[in-house]
């Protein structure tokens, strides 16, 4: 029996490369911040895939700090910009209205806990966001800002937005970005695109689960959530994950077939349009990244799909928030004009690097079927 | 066959789905969101709309070896149950939400959903039997007649029964709890649910005040003298002698129940016992579980009350209203209540009680 994997977005594969890396680091006793023999050879392996990971995002060795996933590298980053800028009196946090949770519910936070001003930043309705309200809100109450934190691609749509344009219009406030899902996808370098943190994670690019970065300037300080023996520049404490860090950085060497990907993507877009003729793509004219597809069925409901594309032996996803299970109208198919209804109706497909023609084939050979099923049970 | 399974978190619905599995059927285990909020009901054990119980049917699920997936049905919940009981405490009526919610969510949206995506029924962990015979396929008592659940399943049409499984029919609670330990469900001493799973704190008239006021009016004697005042009638409930807060007592000094709840005056009457005898109900849109019933007197039993008893009666339907008569009168009937008549342990069929005498 097939069983189809199209929710790379949510997870992807580890490589083998990776498995192997992370396996033998797993055997190795040591840990890195002890000073005897042990220790050094860890701190030894630690810091060379530092090293790596710094070469492939272009940034410093020392300017990336591993944390345990990117929801907390996206939490240490807003949070602590958030208090840095609030000692100068600067209380507005600026998102944009399609941020992963991980940056919505940290804002969410800060605004019930902290008293911060939260202004999210519409997009339109190719889901790219609204650089003019950006430039206005900027130009208007700048001196209040104390972070602007906008994703470098929606881990739903997989639009790409605009980072440098954000950085030029931000001037001197500090810009974070989270890059968890563009990360070895399409071209992205922390030093060229200006911002000040940039999150990352292992196990969207085929390392393994648990671990993540933040990417923050050098000598740049912020507060600490984590507190204890302050192994990464006192911003991050506890004991480091050598064998997770090992396979991360083993994963980033591994090759990204964007074209190969785009390939099987545009392929299934056109099977999908051909089979279904009302269904549409979201952000499809905007740039994107090469391996998400978010697709409305109208007259469907997502739940009903999933259910029987499981059933179908495909999984796939919506990519938006569950609440106790119930999924949620997306927020960001919301924002980009969606009603209620049609953002219920729509589905995310995700490809990756073990991603084949059989995989969209397939998906395609079950499609007319769910979605004539789904369109009943809607009724 | 092709099965959804209602999974609420229980250990009853975890069993059932089990053995539908173990009788060979292609199962799917769904849990019904409920609750607009369900992060609003964070208590635990009690109704069946929390997330740790949503969580407790996934873990049956899993442990089972099934598919799992929960379905958003709170709008319709709120819409076929919640407002209903609503408008019928208001007009003075006394309401089953559970019959409510086996009507128009469990064999209606999630079998219509089930049935057009595929499925051929529902599967559930209520205690009740359907028996396959000359007349197709008819609802009957479990044989656990403590947990028998026929009564809030009397709703159910022809239809609907053909894709009901009720795989505990034919086994007692207790046996029920044994085999969930034996199959590893961690469910297995989970308490029972009970009251009303909408109302998270069990204080049903709190409730019903809270969002229908709390208009004081008077409590009256059957010549309609004025002798007490309540606040909100509907928190009353027909045959109810405690808490009335009456002082004038009557002439003999025996005691009082409530006989009428009049919604549109907001009058609450009373009067002595022998005035709530009722030998004669009638009940209007009635359901028919299996063959019709006609114009003829047939003997039989009607039940009124979830676990009440079984009361002998003649009924017959007069082409518009569900007509029983009672062998022994009865005291306390409420209009709004189901009368569900029963032909043996076979559910005739039920009405909702609209007139007694």
């Amino acid at each position: 029996m097939p069983s189809i994997y199209v929710d790379h977005a949510a997870t992807t594969p580890m490589s083998p490369a990776a498995l192997s890396a992370m396996s033998d680091q797993l055997q190795q006793l040591g840990n890195p911040s002890s000073l005897h023999t042990h220790g050094r050879a860890t701190r030894k392996t630690l810091e060379d895939a530092r090293e790596v990971i710094a070469k492939t995002i272009d940034c410093l060795a020392s300017e990336v700090i591993f944390t345990a996933s990117g929801t907390e590298a996206n939490n240490i980053a807003l949070k602590g910009l958030f208090w840095n800028g609030k000692k100068n009196g600067k209380n507005i946090v600026v998102i944009s209205s399609i941020e992963h949770h991980a940056i919505l519910d940290p804002a969410q936070w800060l605004h019930t806990h902290e008293g911060a001003e939260v202004i999210e930043v519409p997009v339109t309705s190719d889901g790219v966001i609204d650089l003019d309200f950006l430039r206005r809100l900027v130009s208007d109450r700048g001196s209040e800002i104390s972070v602007i934190s906008i994703m470098h691609s929606n881990n739903e749509t997989g639009v790409l937005q605009p980072i440098q344009e954000i950085v030029a219009i931000a001037g001197d406030i500090p810009v974070h970005t989270d890059a968890v899902q563009s990360f070895t996808k399409t071209p992205l370098s922390y030093k060229k695109s200006g911002v000040t943190a940039l999150t990352l994670s292992a196990h969207k690019i085929g390392g393994p689960l648990g671990i993540g970065a933040l990417i923050l300037r050098r000598a740049f300080e912020i507060p600490a959530l984590l507190h204890g023996g302050g192994q990464e520049r006192e911003i991050r404490s506890g004991t480091l994950n050598a064998p997770s860090i090992v396979a991360f950085a083993t994963a980033v060497s591994d090759s990204y077939d964007a074209q190969k990907i785009s390939q099987l993507r545009d392929g299934f877009i056109s099977g999908v349009k051909r089979l279904i003729p009302d269904a549409y793509i979201n952000g499809e004219k905007s740039d994107r990244l090469p391996g998400i597809v978010n697709v409305t069925f109208p007259g469907t409901q997502s739940d009903t799909l999933l259910l029987l594309l499981d059933s179908a032996h495909v999984s796939a996803s919506t990519g938006s928030a569950c609440s106790a299970g119930v999924h949620e109208a997306s927020h960001v198919l919301l924002s980009m004009g969606h009603t209620d209804e049609t953002a219920q109706s729509s589905l995310r497909f995700s490809f990756g690097s073990t991603s084949t023609q059989a995989d969209v084939d397939f998906v395609l050979s079950v499609l007319p079927d769910v979605i004539g099923k789904g369109r009943a049970a809607n009724k | 066959m092709k099965l959804i399974a209602a999974m609420s978190g229980g250990v009853d619905s975890a069993v059932a789905a089990a053995r539908a599995v173990e009788a060979g059927h292609d199962v799917i285990g769904v849990h019904l969101a409920l609750a607009a909020n369900p992060q609003k009901y964070r208590s635990g054990a009690r109704g069946c709309c929390t997330i740790e119980d949503s969580h407790d049917a996934r873990r049956a699920a899993d442990v089972i070896g099934i598919p799992f997936y929960i379905w958003d049905m709170a709008e319709e919940f709120h819409d076929g149950v919640v407002e209903d009981f609503l408008a019928e405490y208001a007009a003075g009526r006394t309401p089953n939400p559970c019959l409510r919610c086996n009507e128009k969510i469990k064999f209606a949206a999630v079998l219509d959903r089930a049935r057009a995506m595929g499925f051929d029924g529902v599967v559930t962990g209520h205690y009740a039997r359907t028996e396959i015979g000359v007349n197709g396929k008819t609802l009957h008592r479990a044989v656990d007649h403590s947990k028998d659940q026929s009564y809030v399943l009397s709703v159910l049409t022809i239809e609907q029964i053909a894709g009901a499984i009720f795989p505990l029919g034919d086994t007692t609670k207790v046996d029920i709890r044994i085999e969930a330990e034996k199959r590893g469900l961690a469910v297995a001493q989970k308490p029972d649910s009970h009251d009303i799973c909408f109302v998270p704190s069990g204080d049903n008239a709190g409730w019903l005040r809270d969002r229908l006021g709390s208009e004081v009016g008077p409590i009256v004697d059957q010549d309609g003298t004025k002798i007490g005042e309540h606040k909100g009638a509907y928190t009353y409930t027909i045959g109810q002698r405690k808490g009335l807060g009456l002082t004038v007592p009557t002439a003999d000094g025996s005691p009082r129940f409530v006989l009428k709840i009049e919604p549109v005056t907001n009058t609450v009457v009373v009067g002595a016992r022998e005035e709530l005898a009722i030998s004669i109900m009638r009940g209007e849109r009635p359901v028919w579980c299996g063959p019709s019933v006609t114009d003829q007197i047939q003997q039989g039993f009607v039940q009124i009350r979830a676990h009440g008893a079984a009361l002998p009666c003649t009924y017959y339907f007069d082409g518009t209203l569900l007509v029983a008569t009672l062998e022994e009168p009865l005291l306390g009937l409420a209009t709004g209540q189901a009368m569900v008549i029963y032909d043996g342990d076979r559910v005739v069929g039920s009405a909702t009680i609209c007139e007694t005498e």
